[in-house]
């Protein structure tokens, strides 16, 4: 059997560095990536979570699941900025779009 | 002894592939090994025997994700394929928030004291196609049509969202 | 009885008709409906008198207090709540058919004394607006209703004293008037928290009840400076009364006031609501009876005072509504006089039962002296006596109507003034010879300047007018014929039967002495007046000259109008209100408003870096934050 701060462990590493990723990143692409692996990261939680310590329930997992279809739409939705914003300004540098500032 | 060397590769392979997908100069290597993650993860849910959401997990993200991704990548790769170095501030910043992240949260998982049995997989809480039939359409105390529901509003709506986003004016 | 509703309501709504439509409704047809109203009002306060006196108050004997409508409107705590509703007792009936009377009769003379003015639909809504107030104020069930109409009278009377709001003088005695007046009211306000925190009631019923027993049980023990609180609430509940009725120091406002239209000084500044303070006190008369008495003294010497100063500025002013104004403020003077000197229950009551009867009666007399100056100031337009001069021959009915008035307020029998004038000498007489004797002078001082005024205006010389003086349309002369009737015979009513302190009644006789006297010193004043100013001679200006400073004195009103100013230009303004101003500029809105201005800007001016769109660097902090969050909830 493997003890459960294992899982943990891996989903906490995942995490930071989904968020090192976040910060450190220009391109927008990598940024949302990033993001990803956050996100996944916290649903390998729910999963863990649920069959460790509530085996006789569904919550985590379908936690996960609605998770997952969130996911999804959230990066079909940020992809679809993301073109329209190379489309206008022939760029997806994070540091270069402060056109909307001011 | 099989789960052990199971487990163990998948680690490795999330970690690794993670931090490279965060570092990866090229948009492309880092959406592979982000489809690395994201099948490894697959394999963990596998190992959790939470095989619906193995299936999911690998139709959803490394099925409908990443093409999604890939495709961006490519019609964005004109010249940021090969992004610039990163700024050296942002990077030292990053690395120091996520380590102190790693090591605090790495430190309460441990030092915290979980109260569980193995968890064995018995016929009444195996999780049958039938039960996440039912939770999903159910009304009842933890039955999900309405979460369900709402969800679909917002894969329709994102999905119309994105059309009108990214459409050519 | 539940129709008196209506007496408050038909003002109200002609008020608002009037008000709302404007200038869409032409004069004559405004004049029409205020009038008709008020002639509808004037029905019912009498039927409701003829109900209330002779069917009610013959099956038992004495009249009890009703209140025919009642709703509660504010409730405080369990005991305490203010009520609106009406209240019939002998008194509030009869101010009802005085207030109605008179603002009927002031409507008509109105319709023809303002024609041709501009904003005639607005001086008719005001009109009818300062009726409802004064009704609803006579009519209050508890002294906190009877707050909000007299606050509801003051401003009726600004609007109206300020009527013509292009002339500087009328907008500066409008301003003087409402500020006087809202200064007192202050001391009322103060009187009546006072008076209901120790009670815990507002209702006239309950405080005057068994004599007042509720305020003098519990106020009992609660003293401050050497007086009681029962002492205190009700002293300040007169200073309020004092405001409104011109007691001295508090009567600067009421001669200016008449630079209002005539009718207005007639119907607000002599009939009605400068009666408010008498009736206030009328009102409230068990409670100072019983429970402070020495307020009631001090009503009574603060009234004789002001009655005998009033009579003698009243003396020397030659701009005739002056005259007129200050010996307004004089015979209230004598009301308040009467009230104080009053005993309580059956003919002790006298001062009780006269001072209302000289209200009464002075309604009718005063509004027919101040419409008959009005005639005379529309025939030769002008106030000052000097232009005045052998009128009667060219305004005959005026001058009768005037001269009856002048006869009825100098106390001459048979005319209504004599029977109240003599009732308050006699309550006088029999309570404290000094106030006797002040009074005794007044009546004096009233006959001679009144006569003085007469005298003045329809004998004289004998001037040339650049108009030939003509008599008033009959819109005019109607009104005063209905007040000379009601002058003439008013003095006949058996008033002590109706209206007495323990509203039980009791006959009244006269005093065969003291209305001797009384008469004879008021004929005494019209022959002085005859001698001095029947035909024009010097002997006035010698007597002024051998005067001297007291006469000069009396021309400037002894100089109370400068105190005032004093007081309040150079000793409030430069030791209270500039500080306060200082304090407010520099420490509220300097230190407090503008300060913390200045800080936020400072502050946001310091942050505002970090708000640099950069969504990495936000979620660099957030993290940060949430991990010291973390450490913070476990490790500390």
């Amino acid at each position: 059997m493997i003890p459960m701060e294992y899982y943990l462990t891996v989903s906490t590493l995942m995490f930071f560095i989904g968020v090192f990723g976040f910060i450190s990143r220009k391109n927008l692409l990598a940024v949302l990536i990033s993001i990803e692996l956050i996100l996944n990261s916290v649903e390998i939680n729910f999963s863990i979570f649920n069959r460790y310590l509530y085996p006789d329930h569904m919550e985590g997992m379908f936690f996960s699941l609605f998770g997952i279809a969130i996911s999804a739409a959230e990066s079909a939705v940020a992809i679809a900025v993301i073109i329209n914003i190379y489309r206008t300004t022939q760029n997806i540098d994070v540091r270069q779009i402060n056109k909307m500032k001011n | 002894m099989g789960t052990q060397i199971a487990f163990y590769t998948l680690a490795a392979i999330i970690v690794v592939s993670s931090i490279l997908a965060v570092t990866a100069k090229k948009m492309m290597r880092a959406a592979t090994y982000l489809l690395f993650v994201l099948i490894a993860t697959a394999g963990l849910y596998l190992l959790l025997e939470y095989e619906f959401l193995f299936a999911v997990q690998l139709t959803v993200y490394a099925g409908g994700i990443l093409v999604l991704f890939i495709f961006a990548i490519l019609l964005t790769s004109a010249n940021s394929d090969r992004a610039e170095p990163g700024d050296r501030k942002k990077i030292v910043s990053g690395l120091v928030t996520a380590l102190a992240g790693v090591v605090i949260t790495t430190l309460v998982t441990v030092k915290h004291k979980f109260l569980y049995a193995p968890p064995v997989v018995t016929p009444e809480n195996e999780i049958t196609m039938e039960k996440i039939g039912h939770a999903l359409m159910g009304t009842g105390r933890f039955q999900y049509v309405f979460a369900f529901e709402i969800l679909s509003i917002l894969l329709l709506t994102c999905a119309i969202g994105g059309i009108l986003i990214a459409r050519k004016r | 009885m539940a129709f008196t509703l209506f007496i408050l309501l038909i003002p109200l709504c002609v008020f608002l008709l009037l008000a709302l439509s404007g200038k869409r409704l032409s004069a004559g047809v405004t004049g029409v409906i205020g009038t008709l109203g008020m002639a509808v009002v004037a029905g019912l306060s009498c039927f409701s008198a003829y109900r209330y006196f002779f069917v009610i108050g013959q099956s038992g004997g004495n009249f009890p207090a009703l209140v025919p409508f009642s709703f509660e409107w504010l409730r405080f705590t369990d005991t305490l709540s203010i009520d609106l509703g009406i209240l019939l007792d002998p008194i509030s009936v009869m101010m009802l058919t005085v207030i109605s009377t008179v603002s009927l009769t002031v409507h008509l003379y109105s319709v023809g004394y303002m024609r041709g003015e501009q904003g005639f639909q607005r001086y008719c809504a005001f009109l009818s607006l300062f009726t409802f107030s004064m009704l609803g104020l006579v009519m209050a069930t508890n002294i906190f209703q009877m707050y909000v109409f007299w606050e509801l009278v003051g401003l009726s009377s600004y609007l109206l004293i300020g009527f013509y709001y292009t002339k500087p003088a009328a907008v500066a005695a409008s301003k003087k008037a409402f500020i006087v007046t809202r200064f007192a009211d202050l001391g009322f306000l103060i009187g009546i928290l006072l008076l209901s925190y120790c009670t815990g009631t507002f209702d006239f019923g309950e405080l005057t009840a068994n004599n007042g027993l509720l305020v003098i049980g519990s106020t009992t023990g609660m003293a401050f400076l050497g007086l009681s609180a029962a002492s205190w609430a009700l002293a300040l509940i007169f200073i309020g009364g004092a405001g409104k009725s011109a007691m001295f120091p508090l009567h600067v406002w009421l001669p200016d006031a008449m630079e209002g239209p005539t009718p207005v000084s007639a119907l607000i500044h002599a009939a009605t609501m400068v009666v408010a303070g008498v009736f206030l006190v009328a009102r409230m008369f068990p409670v100072y009876y019983f429970a402070a008495h020495d307020v009631l003294m001090l009503i009574g010497y603060v009234g004789a005072f002001t009655a005998l100063f009033a009579a003698v500025v009243a003396v020397t002013q030659t701009d005739i509504k002056r005259v007129l104004a200050y010996s307004t403020i004089s015979q209230i003077a004598y009301m308040m006089t009467a009230l104080g000197v009053s005993g309580f229950s059956g003919p002790d009551g006298l001062g009780y039962t006269s001072s209302m009867f000289h209200l009464f009666t002075h309604a009718f007399f005063k509004a027919l002296l101040f419409l008959g100056a009005g005639a005379v100031i529309r025939a030769v337009h002008s106030n000052e006596m000097s232009r005045m001069g052998g009128l009667r021959k060219h305004l005959p009915v005026t001058h009768v109507a005037f001269l009856v008035a002048c006869l009825a307020i100098a106390g001459i029998p048979p005319l209504s003034g004599f029977f109240s004038k003599d009732q308050i000498l006699d309550a006088a007489f029999h309570h404290d010879k000094v106030l006797f004797v002040a009074l005794w002078l007044v009546a004096g001082l009233t006959a001679f300047y009144m006569f003085r005024l007469y005298y003045n205006i329809f004998w004289g010389k004998e001037r040339t007018y650049e108009h030939k003086p003509r008599e008033a349309s009959w819109t005019m002369l109607v009104p005063l014929g209905i007040l000379v009737v009601l002058t003439a015979v008013t003095g006949f009513f058996p008033f002590s039967k109706f209206i007495s302190s323990d509203d039980m009644g009791y006959a009244a006789g006269i005093n065969r002495g003291v209305a001797a006297s009384g008469v004879a010193v008021a004929l005494i004043g019209i022959l002085a007046a005859r001698m001095l100013y029947r035909k024009e001679n010097d002997r006035p200006a010698q007597l002024a000259a051998r005067m001297g400073g007291f006469y000069r004195a009396a021309v400037e009103k002894f100089y109370i109008d400068e105190v005032w100013m004093f007081v309040t230009k150079k000793v409030i303004i430069n030791c209270v209100a500039r500080p306060l101003a200082w304090f407010d500029r520099h420490v509220i809105d300097g230190v407090l408003v503008d300060g913390t201005g200045r800080l936020t800007e400072k502050i946001a001016g310091s942050i505002k870096g970090m708000q640099s769109g950069q969504v990495q660097y936000y979620a660099l902090v957030f993290i940060a934050g949430a991990l010291a969050v973390a450490v913070w909830a476990i490790y500390i």
